[in-house]
């Protein structure tokens, strides 16, 4: 039986590339960037280069990007950082139902610090409209948060229209961009965004890294102090090894965009094509065309999603519900339920997301088994 | 039956020593084993701590010593509708639940073992002390684990020919002292865990809060039989039958115990004495009888239990119809608790169960 990972939007593998280049930093750069000697200046060198490569990816400056410890610390430090940090100008927030858990569970820890949130609906796609964020906006409103492709379903958001709204409204715009970095090109240039997160380990770098590009002039309240590393906003010594492997990582997404956009966008067609072939019923969740290449999201009524899960991986096929979930604590996904007014829905969806290792071989194998496990499922 | 290493055992695991032995002695023998947590109930605190996620926690650590894959499973909406309803309807109508009876026969043994089975599981087994004997004519028996200290036939009366076809204790066969020395001799993480005591959802919680949570209380009078009022009860529910704790009746004498309950004019009934002629039965009335294999029609001698870990007691079964069988005793029984199990043996078989319906006081009465 051979494994196949169809869990990319998970985690994707480290890129050999990428390991080198870690590897070479841990045993030949030694030093804390922040000392004077020269070992000190050789690590600093690397953390600059790293650096650089980031803020060229998305056309920023070196000194708007803030590396995190990934993701959630990136979406954590955009939003408390920024709320925090401008609470005289105001105690609105907007976002949607459907962001990740470090956005939605941020906002709600600042609901209970005193700020409103709005939570703003989508469509049975997964979209969000502009007319909705626009008439959100109040004079209180100070932060506008809308991720750009959604982790769950792949749906992307028109976020270059909703940055010039917040623009025009003189609104600060955050962006959790994790999923879509490396797939879909932003350039800070030409888009008006104020805040945007990254992680490495999406893109084939290593776990325990990503950024916050902040624009420049944006202040935030930091909540990591001591010393006075990324301009003190997040302090801590640098994990210089990681950031040299994240930098190889990007510097290869970013060559190889479109190559690799086009390829996962073949897998996913020819997967639904699959799975039509093999007599599957299933509804495809998400938007069809403004949707992640990588990520497909499949209803198939009347299954069980924890057995299911289960099926799948004894079978040695890696697919996820959307949203992990530990000790047998499914919670329904927020993101179908605000698609769908159907419990059912999120009951049966899985996740099927892919990447560079993957080929047509496998993603044929993955829907014969769903083949096989609804009719075992049906007929037992 | 298939080769070892062709059969799926699915092994119900809850973090404790038992389940973790049941799995790496499964393994041993060569099943291909796969570990599965269920979780019930969801006792997460403000500060994200939940008894499960710990446990949980034990189940993977073990799993990965066996290098067995491990999942998660989710009832607890089966749970609540099944066994926690069950167990307040219970205590709302003066009765003593069983949730761990109503538990194996509803969640472990039916929604998880379908579970399991939907996973091409050949048996599921659990970490239970009793023994599955598998006879020439296909049907099962269910036989006292050898460990007559920690036999649990007691909790598993309600299963059905069905349920134990597709079931493996293989702890049966080993007294809990074996078991732990297993654990301790293979490293196992949770060899020096402490077992868990109690009903499970309730845990290490104070029970009389935990219930005030879900149920009004009524407070009412203690009067001794003969009507005499010794002080206030804080509510039914929370006595048991038999009961000498709490009930702060001082006075000179013998200590007092709790020896019925009269929901009508919500009163406790106390009496003086551990043998009070008041907490005696000659028999019982009992109703939702399982057999196990045979359902028997005619009445027969046997004997019984009518609480976890109590000595064989001989009783004659007298079936009436209706589904309500008449238990006469062969000695007084203290402290027949309506709403507990009563559960019938034949030697080291365990014949079926059922629940205690009402307890029969007088030789008259039995006899008539």
């Amino acid at each position: 039986m051979k494994n196949i990972y169809a869990d990319h939007a998970a985690s994707a593998p480290v890129h050999h590339e990428a390991a080198k280049a870690m590897m070479e930093a841990m045993e030949n750069n030694i030093g804390n960037p922040s000392s004077i000697h020269h070992y000190g200046r050789k690590a600093r060198m690397q953390l600059d280069q790293a650096r650089q490569q980031l803020a060229d990816s998305i056309g920023a400056a070196v000194d708007e990007i803030i590396l995190t410890s990934g993701g959630t610390e990136a979406d954590n430090l955009a939003l408390v950082g920024y709320a925090k940090a401008h609470k005289d100008q105001g105690s609105h927030i907007i976002t949607t139902q459907i962001e990740h858990h470090a956005v939605l569970h941020t906002c709600e820890r600042l609901e209970n610090q005193g700020f409103d949130v709005t939570y703003i609906p989508v469509n049975q796609y997964g979209q969000v409209s502009l007319e909705a964020v626009q008439e959100a906006i109040t004079d209180k409103t100070i932060l506008v948060s809308v991720m750009h492709g959604n982790n769950e379903v792949g749906t992307i958001q028109p976020i270059e229209e909703i940055a010039d709204i917040a623009q025009a409204n003189n609104v600060a715009f955050h962006t959790d961009a994790v999923q879509s970095y490396g797939l879909m090109p932003i350039d800070m240039k030409q888009t008006p965004v104020t805040l945007m997160s990254v992680s490495s380990h999406k893109i084939n770098g290593p776990k325990g890294i990503g950024f916050l590009y902040a624009k420049k002039g944006t202040k935030l309240m930091p909540f990591l102090t001591g010393g006075e590393q990324e301009k003190k906003r997040r302090a801590g010594t640098e994990n210089v090894a990681a950031a040299a492997g994240f930098a190889k990582a990007v510097e290869m997404a970013v060559e190889q965009r479109e190559e690799r956009a086009g390829f996962y966008q073949q897998l996913s067609d020819y997967f639904l094509k699959c799975l039509e072939s093999e007599g599957v019923r299933f509804e495809l969740n998400g938007a069809k065309e403004e949707r992640l290449p990588h990520i497909t999201n499949i209803f198939i009524p009347n299954i069980s999603l924890e057995s299911f899960l289960v099926q799948l991986d004894l079978a040695g096929i890696a697919a996820s519900s959307g949203s992990a979930c530990t000790a047998g604590s499914v919670e329904p996904s927020h993101v179908l339920s605000a698609m769908f007014n159907d419990p059912n829905r999120s009951a049966s969806s899985l996740r099927f997301s892919f990447g560079q290792g993957n080929s047509f071989e496998e993603v044929e194998q993955i829907a014969k088994e769903i083949r096989t496990i609804v009719h075992r499922m049906n007929s037992g | 039956m298939k080769k070892p290493e062709d059969t799926r055992v699915i092994v119900g695991m809850s973090g404790g020593v038992d389940s973790s032995v049941t799995a790496a002695l499964l393994k041993d023998q060569g099943y291909e084993v796969i570990g599965i947590f269920m979780k019930n109930w969801d006792d997460t605190d403000e500060f994200g701590v939940c008894t499960a996620t710990e446990d949980y926690d034990d189940v993977i650590k073990v799993c990965n010593q066996l290098d067995i894959p491990y999942y998660a499973v989710n009832f607890e909406k089966e749970y609540w509708n099944h066994v926690f309803t069950y167990f307040l309807d219970e205590y709302k109508a003066g009765r003593t639940p069983n949730p761990d009876v109503v538990c194996n026969k509803e969640i472990k043994f039916k929604a998880f073992l379908d579970h399991a089975m939907s996973l091409g599981a050949d048996y599921l087994a659990t970490g239970h002390y009793a023994r599955v004997q598998r006879n020439a004519d296909n049907t099962v028996s269910m036989l006292r684990g050898v460990d007559s200290n920690k036999d649990q036939t007691y909790f598993l009366n309600q299963l059905s020919q069905d349920q134990l076809k597709h079931v493996m204790f293989p702890l049966g066969e080993l007294t809990k002292q074996e078991v732990r020395q297993i654990a301790v001799d293979k490293g196992l993480a949770t060899a020096s865990k402490k077992d868990s005591t109690g009903i499970c959802f309730i845990g290490e919680r104070n029970f009389k809060d935990f219930l005030k949570s879900y149920l009004p209380a009524q407070p009412g009078d203690m009067v001794t039989p003969e009507g005499e009022v010794k002080g206030q009860h804080d509510g039914l529910m929370y006595y048991t039958l038999g009961q000498r704790q709490g009930l702060g009746i001082g006075g000179a004498g013998e200590p007092w115990f709790v020896i019925d309950k009269n929901l009508k004019d919500n009163t406790l009934i106390v009496g003086q004495g551990f043998h009070h002629s008041g907490l005696y039965s000659q028999g019982l009335y009992a109703s939702n009888i399982n057999w196990i294999e045979n359902k028997l029609t005619e009445p027969f001698t046997c004997t019984a239990k009518f609480r976890y870990r109590q000595s064989d007691q001989e009783v004659t079964v007298y079936p009436e119809g209706n589904g309500l069988y008449k238990i006469v005793f062969h000695a007084p029984q203290r402290a027949i608790t309506p709403g507990q199990a009563v559960v019938l043996y034949d030697g080291e078989v365990c014949l079926g169960g059922g629940t205690i319906e009402e307890a029969i006081k007088t030789r008259e009465s039995v006899e008539a």
